[in-house]
């Protein structure tokens, strides 16, 4: 059987105020893997994202997901098809506990919603002694398993992670690949990522994003191996 | 002690209704960032309404059931006409409410007049206690025990239900609300036509303890209420709370000393507060 594309992305362009910041964006990201998508800072990594899931809407081009065209609905209603976002800021509700917080996102709350719970809360263990917390008072890294894990409890087909490494210690950073591993088998990843580590431990395909358009894709073992592309988008080797 | 006893009692009050006429306006401000200049009108129709079935029926219960109805139905038009068209346009929020507050304000005199309607307190509140050398008046404390139970409820619905935890998340980060899978504007709508029938529960409430109405006091209490919403926190429903009744007593004990600063200290007070902490007293500010 071939492999199904969940999320396709046609010549997408997007504009904030006058700025034209996507001016071409092509992804076919493939059901049960997970795609990277790099560049360089400014690229409009997180403007690609925000842009599939409706919160700076396309002016061109087609978003379809999971066989539906979803570009112009708004955000809420894309969520609910089974699109879920971890933005670049995390998007954790301080005020309000630990708990609540997952408590906020759960479409239902029945039986298979809290089993899921308990599964994230196994992934991320760290979390269960705190739930009763206000999730203003976690660390940096427990706050990104938070914000991971809240995006996980409706069993949604599609998960948009923004950066999940950015400012977390070498040590959280395993983690989060550990916990990327985990994720995976229940549902499709695409994954900005900036920590080329990170990317290519979890990562199967990639995409590379340039001035707001993509300009290469290919198997991420491919990207590992090849230096040339790397200099040219990733800047990776021409330090100094 | 018995002047500080009754200005007290005068200015906590004073302070629960402004409550009632700033909650609403603080959580539609901290949910979607929406400023309505109109929502005074709403005050001052609620007083109408309520003035107007407390005289025909009799009965002060009605009237403020009519002045609840009447802010509600205000509230719900004003949202799905005019305020939904400018989510997000602060500028078209400013002039087209305040349009819209002149032309309820004219509306009003239609039927009414521009003169002052007299406006009664229900018979069972008009007596006094008297403690000693200390009167209170029954109708103040009236007001302070609504407006407390008003709090009261308000909190545990922020505190215990879904609703006040989509709203309470909703002032930190609306995106993040949406993302969720939830519809903001219904709740922003929602929260709108509550804070409505709050303000006219307010302008009904008021207007026996004013003696008379008049279609200004829309426009006058509004003023005292942006105040009372910038020194709690925009957003945050016990700095509006506190806020309120700090406002309520520090114009009651100046007005006392020197009644033509009973305004002037409101804004003293905001002054003050703003140049200590930019974001309101609760506000959320910088994190
Ligand atoms: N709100 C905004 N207003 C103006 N420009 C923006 C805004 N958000 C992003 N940009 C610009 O869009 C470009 C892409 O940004 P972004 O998508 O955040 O890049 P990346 O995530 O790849 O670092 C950048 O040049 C950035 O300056
Ligand atoms: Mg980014």
């Amino acid at each position: 059987m071939p492999d199904k594309v969940i999320l396709k992305v046609k010549e997408m362009e997007t504009y904030i105020g006058q700025y034209h910041i996507l001016q071409g964006i092509n992804l076919e990201v493939l059901e049960g893997y997970v795609t990277v998508l790099i560049g360089r800072n400014g690229a409009g990594k997180t403007t690609t994202l925000r842009s599939i899931i409706g919160l700076t809407p396309p002016s061109q081009g087609s978003v379809e997901f999971n066989g539906e065209m979803i570009h112009g609905l708004p955000p809420y209603v894309i969520a609910r098809k089974g699109m879920a976002l971890v933005p670049e800021d995390q998007g954790i509700f301080s005020q309000l506990t630990v708990e609540e917080n997952f408590k906020i996102a759960m479409y239902k709350e029945d039986k298979q919603t809290l089993d899921r719970k308990d599964w994230i809360l196994d992934i991320f263990p760290d979390l269960k002694p705190k739930l009763k917390l206000k999730a203003g008072s976690l660390s940096g890294g427990q706050k990104q398993m938070l914000s991971i894990s809240r995006s996980l409890v409706n069993n949604s087909k599609l998960l948009l992670i923004d950066e999940p490494s950015k400012g977390l210690a070498p040590i959280m950073v395993e983690t989060l690949a550990n916990a990327i591993k985990q994720i995976k088998d229940h549902t499709t990843v695409v994954l900005v990522e900036q920590n080329f580590w990170l990317a290519s431990e979890v990562g199967e395909r990639y995409y590379i994003i340039d001035d707001g358009q993509t300009v290469q894709e290919g198997v991420m073992t491919d990207l590992v191996n090849d230096k040339v592309l790397q200099k040219r988008y990733l800047g990776i080797g021409t330090k100094e | 002690m018995d002047i500080f006893v009754n200005l007290t009692i005068a200015g906590l009050s004073t302070g629960m209704m402004y409550y009632l006429l700033s909650s609403g306006l603080s959580l539609i401000y901290g949910l979607m960032g929406v400023l309505n200049f109109a929502h005074g009108s709403v005050f001052m129709y609620g007083a109408y309404a309520g003035v107007l079935v407390f005289g025909l029926t009799g009965s002060f219960t009605f009237g403020i059931i009519a002045a609840i109805v009447v802010g509600a139905i205000v509230g719900y038009m004003m949202e799905r006409l005019v305020i939904s068209r400018v989510y997000g346009q602060h500028l078209a929020q400013i002039l087209l409410t305040t349009g819209l507050m002149l032309v309820l304000n004219e509306l009003i005199k239609i039927p009414f007049g521009s003169n002052i309607l007299p406006a009664f307190q229900p018979e069972a509140l008009q007596s006094s206690w008297q403690i000693g050398e200390i009167v209170i008046v029954k109708y103040r404390i009236f007001l302070i025990v609504i407006g407390l139970v008003v709090a009261i409820i308000l909190n545990a619905v922020m505190a215990k239900t879904k609703l006040g935890m989509t709203v309470r998340a909703g002032v930190q980060n609306p995106e993040m609300v949406q993302v969720l899978g939830i519809n903001i504007k219904r709740v922003f709508s929602f929260v709108f036509v509550l804070g409505s029938a709050l303000s006219a529960l307010g302008g009904i409430l008021m207007a026996p303890a004013l003696g008379a109405i008049n279609p200004e006091i829309g426009l006058m209490y509004q003023m005292t209420g942006f105040m009372v919403v910038v020194i709690g926190g925009m957003g945050s429903l016990t700095g509006t709370l506190f806020s309120s009744l700090l406002v309520g007593l520090a114009s009651s004990y100046t007005a006392y000393v020197y009644p033509d600063a009973a305004t002037a200290v409101i804004v003293i007070v905001m002054i003050v507060v703003l140049l200590i902490k930019p974001s309101g007293l609760f506000g959320k500010g910088a994190e």
